[in-house]
């Protein structure tokens, strides 16, 4: 039964990239900024998505760590950038 | 995979991480497919909250069963996840609204400064 969860995982990984590529061609071709900074927050949420289906398929631990720095540094991230959009500059005096 | 995971686990397993595929999948072509930026922002929650889950619920299952023990710890991910991604959906949002009244030409500042520093 190992073999269906690994399959189901390989798939999961494989639907994760395709919605990574479908951010990416959004980020590029968006036509305002606000559209970049939206599909870089679906890029990241898809990363970590990624990084948990590969720590399932592979039994190890290790990647759930990767999965939990994504998530913080992917929010602070894209949190900065919309006080950028919003504001002019992120940390007001 | 080294470890033998038994099939109450197993299975449920394989279900979740194909849900949160497809449905992660469907909220970044709706990313892809929608023409303005109002609707754009409504197509990745859906990857954001219940893809995420499944993921999160199937990585329970799995990492339960192989360490013979309760393991939580992604439920800090399912709570960091669902803390700041409406944080984030609303900031983007306001800077959306802020930018179309500024292109507009419909924007008083002193009104929108007053509110901001309330707001922070």
């Amino acid at each position: 039964m190992n073999l269906a969860l690994f399959w189901a995982a390989s798939f999961a990984v494989l639907c994760f990239v395709l919605g990574m590529a479908c951010a990416t061609v959004r980020l590029v071709r968006g036509p305002t900024a606000q559209d970049r900074v939206l599909a870089l927050d679906a890029l990241y949420i898809n990363g970590m998505l990624t990084m948990l289906a590969f720590g399932v398929r592979s039994g190890t631990g290790v990647y759930f760590d990767v999965a939990l720095l994504i998530a913080l540094f992917g929010f602070v991230g894209s949190t900065a950038m919309a006080k950028f959009l919003l504001r002019g500059e992120v940390i007001e005096p | 995979m080294s470890t033998d995971i038994p099939l109450w686990a197993s299975i449920p397993a394989s279900i979740l991480l194909v849900m949160g595929g497809v449905i992660s999948l469907i909220g970044s072509a709706g990313l892809l497919r929608f023409k303005s930026f109002v609707a754009r922002i409504h197509a990745p929650t859906l990857g954001n909250t219940l893809g995420a889950a499944c993921v999160l619920v199937a990585s329970i299952l799995v990492f339960s069963s192989i360490e013979q023990r309760f393991v939580i710890h992604e439920i800090l991910i399912t709570l960091l996840l669902f803390i700041t991604s409406p944080v984030t959906a609303m900031l983007l949002m306001r800077a959306a609204v802020y930018r179309s009244k500024r292109e507009r030409g419909e924007f008083e500042p002193s009104v929108d400064s007053s509110e901001s520093s309330t707001g922070n």
